[in-house]
């Protein structure tokens, strides 16, 4: 085949149609009658369930009582990306999970929704709850690496603290995967950069397109700097390593959705009938992607099973609800094609023994070779730590998965005054968590290291 | 930020938002707490020489899916010592400095007796002292509480004895059980009270059990009636705080107490004169950790607002509330239905019907029978705009400013 076999451009009422936000905002109607059916549980199991431990029961409350600039407050005090997370973070298994209404056999509240309520309307009305303190003595001047949601967070707490941040991110824009990868229908990049505005707005100085490794490198920032925290997330994604993998129309989910984020939405075709291999969150995220860019058929192949598959749950009933095909307990061996892809040779497997991370083993399954034709191929099987980067810093503590090693209370790395978290701590989670430790890493940038120079100024 | 601090007759606290006496200031345990919650200050349960509490004491209105709507008490005054509640007030005013403490006082309408438990109450270094003129069951049966709080020479006799001695500012607790409450606030005044807080608790049955026809709260298979308070009530409270600020005979401060659960139910009250305001069934409902949006609401409100203190607003309602005589006859309003939002409940339609003036007609449109004022027709009631639940749905239409044509202004030209 000489052309590849395309999916049909979409016009832009059917792209409009189906890019439309998954949870739109509640009306300020809707949002009063939600926030007054929550119950104001005390020691609210919603609050526990949220990594960053905002009190949900008083923000609802303030949205209740018509004070949408405290409920902000409360939100923003706790998780300075709280309306990034308000769109983006799986509430079904955090908060609203956790609601005490599921008990009761009632829908939970929306947390979720009233969370974005309020931020957005103190963003609509541009109003800062919680600006930035001013401090003379005992300011830290703080680097930061990498603008995605953990050094962001860390950076909007330390200059809230009165701290001097800088921020230094490789790429052309700040909100790292939050930016460039998170599904469209949840976030867009214009949200996100509506909120890296913001955090700008407090003080905060982001240096885009300066990646730190060779020049300047983490000894230089520490050299410069009273605290250094590290916030690059993970490297790339791990290849298949299988005969074909070059082929034209084979990707990364990761660089998939990385166009999808930085280029005309519009210019982006994809393939006809698309595979994706893999089926872990960013897997069904590139598989929801391509059906949205009017692929006819997406494929998802797995080599174990739904028990297994590291996916939401959630994230794979919309998936199906969406027409996405599943084939279990399949693996590629080789893709097929001579330019473009046009197939993935197949075998079938069968579960074995468990395996170190407790899930059983695919075995391949003899004289089970069979062909699923494609055009065009997403891989995503994992993301790793970015070794490269983290291997340039001398002195660091990372664990056998590459993982940086910090104390939990502090988020401090073993090297003196570099603090590090999110990603490139837990070995990929969510915004929220990556969040969590950025607020940690700066209370504790801000009692270690501001503290003390207060103390010496003193 | 605006600033919340509160200044009643010279006591000063951190915010306006001070607990009522009653079983959330029962202790210093309580009300620790209660201060690191943020409240402003506290007025302790009653004391006077300990009593002894029935079991089952509480009962409630619940409408709806809301409960304790309005709350009811058969409860009376601390049943601890006074030494131990005075021990404990001097240690939590020693722990909590800035914040406001204030005994709550019920005496045997003895002379005596009233300037020995004012001289042991000052001595703990609290910042002022609450008489309780105004609990209407039990105590009153002794000829404390209400029964001193009805009758306004007692009130004036006995606030006259205690300023005979007092050496901090004197807060007289007002029961609203009683026709006019500005006879009340005067007798209280003219005793010598710094300030007044209104309002106790309200006579009241709160409902009976149609199994055993005892009403509720039943103790033994009898039941007593009881105070009534909680949101129910703020209505009736609110009132009785615009007629004393309004008053000249009273020029007083006042402490504003009665349904406060909401920072703006705080705002009212600030906005018809009260200095600060006190809150006992909220707390008991929800806890201490209420104080929270009290506090962010009324300072966002005041931000919004462009308010920096409480006096910049304190008052600025009390003029508004004037006799009907003078209110505008010529003044117009009519309703509109806003068929954007109308879900077609018909419930205005209804409530006018039976209810009022027979001014909403149902009008065929897009092939279903809908709501429609009949302009001509509408007195501007507001029924209607009250029964819908939909918010902003139906608004009232100002058709005439008015002209100033009131009914006094009819008498004096005499053509009413
Ligand atoms: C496809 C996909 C979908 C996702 N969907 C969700 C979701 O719906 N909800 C959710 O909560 N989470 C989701 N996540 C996870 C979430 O995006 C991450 O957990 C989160 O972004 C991690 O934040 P981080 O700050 O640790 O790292 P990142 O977001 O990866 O940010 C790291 C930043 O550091 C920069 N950087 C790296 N190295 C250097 C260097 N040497 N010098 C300078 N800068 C550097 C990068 O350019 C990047 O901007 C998703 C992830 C993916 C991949
Ligand atoms: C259970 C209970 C006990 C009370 N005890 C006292 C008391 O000892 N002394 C007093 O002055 N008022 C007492 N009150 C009245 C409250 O202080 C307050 O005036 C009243 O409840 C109205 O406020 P609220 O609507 O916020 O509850 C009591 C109220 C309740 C509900
Ligand atoms: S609240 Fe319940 S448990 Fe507590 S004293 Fe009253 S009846 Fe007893």
């Amino acid at each position: 085949m000489k052309r590849r076999n395309l999916a049909v451009r979409l016009t832009p009422k059917e792209w409009k149609a189906r890019w439309k936000e998954i949870h739109p905002p509640l009306t300020a109607a809707e949002a009063l009658v939600e926030a007054n059916r929550c119950l104001y549980c005390y020691e609210a199991p919603c609050i526990g369930e949220c990594p960053t431990h905002i009190d949900i029961p008083s923000f609802i409350r303030k949205i209740a009582l018509g004070d949408l600039r405290g409920a902000a407050r409360t939100i923003l005090s706790e998780n300075p990306l709280g309306g990034s997370c308000a769109r983006v973070c799986p509430t079904e298994t955090l908060c609203e999970g956790a609601c005490v209404y599921n008990r009761w056999g009632r829908e939970p509240i929306r947390i979720g929704l009233l969370q974005r309520r309020a931020i957005d309307h103190v963003f609509d009305e541009r109003y800062e709850p919680i600006p930035a303190q001013e401090r003379e003595d005992g300011a830290a001047r703080v680097a930061v690496i990498g603008a995605g949601p953990a050094g962001l967070s860390c950076a909007a707490v330390l200059a809230r603290l009165g701290h001097a941040v800088t921020v230094y991110d490789g790429r052309k824009s700040a909100g790292g995967l939050n930016r460039h990868a998170i599904a469209l229908y949840k976030a867009t990049p214009k949200y996100i950069d509506r909120e890296v505005a913001a955090i700008r707005k407090l003080g905060v100085n982001i240096r885009r397109e300066v990646k730190v490794g060779r020049k300047p490198s983490v000894a230089d920032l520490l050299e410069k700097y009273d605290a250094v925290f590290l916030g690059p997330g993970l490297g790339e994604e791990t290849r298949l390593n299988i005969p074909g993998e070059n082929l034209k129309g084979v990707s990364a989910a990761l660089d998939f959705l990385d166009e999808l984020h930085n280029r005309e939405v519009e210019k982006i075709r994809v393939g006809k009938r698309v595979a994706v291999i893999g089926c872990g969150n960013t897997a069904i995220d590139a598989a929801r992607a391509a059906k949205r860019l009017g692929a006819e058929e997406v494929i998802v192949l797995y080599r174990r099973t739904r028990g297994e598959m590291p996916a939401y749950n959630h994230e794979y009933e919309g998936a199906l609800a969406e027409g996405i095909e599943f084939r279990w307990l399949v693996a590629p061996v080789r893709l097929l094609g001579r330019a473009f892809v046009t197939g993935a040779r197949c075998v079938s497997m069968k579960l074995g023994a468990r395996d170190r991370s407790g899930r059983p083993r695919p075995v391949p399954v003899r004289g089970s070779e069979h062909t699923i034709a494609c055009d065009q191929v997403i891989y995503s099987i994992g993301q790793r730590s970015d070794i490269r980067f983290l291997s340039t810093i001398e002195g660091l503590k990372t664990d056998r998965h590459g993982r940086v090693v910090v104390k939990g209370e502090t988020m401090e790395t073993s090297v003196p005054r570099l603090f590090a978290g999110g990603d490139c701590v837990n070995g990929g989670k969510e915004v929220v968590n990556a969040v969590q430790d950025g607020k940690v890493a700066a209370r504790s940038i801000h009692t270690l290291i501001g503290g003390s120079k207060e103390a010496s100024h003193a | 930020m605006p600033d919340l601090t509160a200044d009643l007759a010279g006591i000063r606290s951190p915010n306006p938002f001070w607990l009522a006496s009653g079983p959330p200031t029962n202790s210093e345990y309580q009300i620790a707490r209660a201060f690191d919650a943020g409240w402003g200050g506290a007025v302790w349960k009653t004391v006077g020489e300990p009593i002894v509490n029935v079991s089952s004491r509480y009962s409630s209105l619940d409408i709806g899916t809301r409960r304790m709507m309005g709350f009811n008490n058969i409860e009376l005054i601390t049943d601890r010592t006074v030494e131990d509640n005075l021990r404990e007030v001097a240690s939590i005013k020693r722990r909590y400095p800035d914040h406001a403490v204030i005994v709550s006082l019920m005496v045997e309408p003895k002379r005596e007796t009233w300037h020995e438990f004012v001289k042991m109450s000052e001595d703990t270094g609290a910042d002022g002292l609450e008489l309780n003129f105004g609990c209407p069951h039990g105590m009153s049966e002794r000829g404390m509480g209400s029964s001193v709080g009805q009758v306004p020479e007692y009130t004036k006799m006995i606030t006259s004895w205690v300023k005979e001695v007092a050496r901090t500012p004197v807060i007289v607790k007002l029961t609203p059980n009683i026709t006019d409450i500005t006879f009340a606030a005067r007798a209280a005044y003219e005793g010598g009270a710094d300030a007044v807080s209104l309002i106790n608790t309200i006579n009241s049955i709160t409902g009976i059990d149609l199994d055993t026809f005892v009403p509720r709260p039943a103790v033994a298979g009898k039941s007593s009636h009881g105070g009534y308070c909680g949101p129910a009530v703020k209505p009736i409270a609110l009132h009785m705080v615009s007629a004393i600020a309004a008053d000249e005979g009273a020029p007083i401060p006042i402490s504003g107490i009665g349904g406060i659960e909401r920072w703006d139910d705080a705002a009212e009250f600030i906005l018809l004169g009260a200095s600060n305001v006190q809150v006992c069934t909220a707390a008991m409902h929800y806890g201490f950790r209420i104080v929270e949006e009290l506090r962010s609401g009324l300072s966002t409100w005041m931000e919004e607002k462009g308010f920096e203190t409480l006096d910049d607003f304190r008052g600025r309602s009390v003029n508004a509330v004037t006799d009907w005589g003078n209110l505008d006859l010529s003044y117009k309003i009519v309703a509109s239905i806003d068929w954007k939002k109308c879900i077609n409940c018909k419930l205005c339609y209804i409530a006018c019907e039976d209810g009022a003036h027979q001014s909403i007609e149902l009008v065929r449109r897009r092939g279903e029978m809908i709501p429609s004022i009949k302009q001509d027709d509408c007195v501007g009631c507001n029924l209607c705009s009250l029964v819908c639940p939909v918010d902003d749905c139906i608004h009232m239409v100002e058709r005439d400013p008015g002209r100033g044509d009131t009914w006094k202004s009819r008498v004096s030209a005499g053509k009413a």
